[in-house]
């Protein structure tokens, strides 16, 4: 990742706000409004206990760009750390597991899905606006998939296996 | 103070009622209940709904400032013209649930025998368990049986897996019990 300016902290929309359900503009990545926005996701994931991921939509912008970091996360196998991806797009997703998954703009429920555990990611970062490949799988796949959801307009609820998979969120991290 | 203040009385919210409905299923019966219950002003909030072999039956919660009378009164129609059976009663507010402990499914399948479901959620009432969603389906010969149930924080998790198998193996059935996390994105 090119290093970013200090962000801020962005206060955290919740569904049904409309931006949540609007699909992303592409964004030229080397642009300052840009790059201040990937270091304003960055710091809001960072203060957000439990929080492995944030997508523009989440901070009242409908951007196709998202922050990722599960380090730490026990379901965590390969890792790519702290990053924000623009643009990204999936190239290939496989090995689908339903698993229960949340989210900080909808904090009443949880919900059951089922998303790849490997996965390709092609995506531009900020700052450079270089393409890179992301090849990752198990928890990164399933936090870059949720964030990419977020970025076209979508949210869990879009997504949740049938009527028994949407439950009442027990856990506030 | 020169005056005394005077504060208006507090309405409580309405009360919740329960309205359940049973019967033969055919296409329209939840339009045709939300609409009348829509008609004396009732809020929807939780409710669920299947087809327990061909029979329909379905449960709502509804606020209302109409009295209990009237959403009965609203619900004559289904049942006169509907054939169907509608239950509506007033729920006490719950105790919110402390949420502590942690989420498992349940699996059990097998071949049908009488006391599968009471054998099985006994252990786990033994346990502390609660049973949070529950399904069971009968097929020409299998038994199947869901639920997610939520074991006490401290549980010993083993051990209740322990005896579920105890209790599968006497009834001749397989049983699992996997836990299920909350993963915030
Ligand atoms: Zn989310």
């Amino acid at each position: 990742m090119p290093s970013l300016p200090v962000g801020r902290v962005l206060p955290v929309v919740q569904a049904p706000d409309p931006v949540l359900a609007t699909p992303g503009m592409a964004v030229d990545p080397t642009a300052p409004e840009v790059i201040t926005l990937a270091a304003d996701l960055l710091a809001t994931q960072a203060v957000s206990p439990g929080c492995v991921g944030l997508a523009a939509q989440q901070v009242g912008i409908a951007w196709r760009m998202f922050s990722v970091d599960v380090t730490g996360h026990p379901k965590t196998r390969t890792c790519h750390g702290e990053f924000v991806l623009c643009n990204a797009v999936i190239e290939s997703a496989t090995r689908k597991e339903r698993g229960r998954e949340g989210c900080m703009s909808v904090p009443d429920f949880t919900g059951d899905v089922a998303r790849a555990r490997r996965l390709v990611v092609r995506g531009q970062l900020p700052g450079t606006g270089e393409w890179v490949t992301i090849e990752t799988d198990a928890f990164e796949a399933v936090a870059l998939q949720h964030e990419i959801d977020h970025t076209d307009g979508m949210i869990f609820l879009d997504r949740v296996a049938g009527p028994h998979a949407v439950h009442p969120r027990r856990t506030y991290l | 103070m020169s005056h005394r203040a005077r504060l208006s009385p507090v309405t409580p919210p309405p009360p919740v009622l329960a309205v359940t409905v049973l019967g033969d299923d055919r296409p329209g019966i939840v339009a045709e209940l939300t609409e009348a219950l829509a008609g004396v002003g009732g809020n929807l909030e939780d409710s669920t709904m299947t087809l327990l072999r061909g029979h329909f039956a379905m449960v709502v919660l509804v606020r209302s400032d109409a009295s209990q009378s009237a959403v009965e009164a609203a619900m004559q129609p289904l049942q006169h013209s509907g054939g169907l059976s509608v239950d509506v009663r007033s729920l006490p507010d719950p105790a919110q649930h402390s949420g502590a402990g942690q989420s498992f499914t349940l699996r059990v399948h097998g071949a049908d025998r009488p006391g599968i479901v009471a054998s099985i959620t006994r252990v786990l009432a033994r346990h502390g368990g609660n049973i949070v969603d529950l399904g069971t389906r009968l097929g020409s010969a299998l038994y199947v049986l869901l639920a997610e149930v939520v074991l006490p924080e401290g549980a010993d998790v083993s051990a209740v897996q322990a005896d579920l198998a105890d209790a599968a193996r006497r009834l001749g059935v397989d049983v699992s019990l996997h836990p299920v996390d909350d993963d915030l994105l």
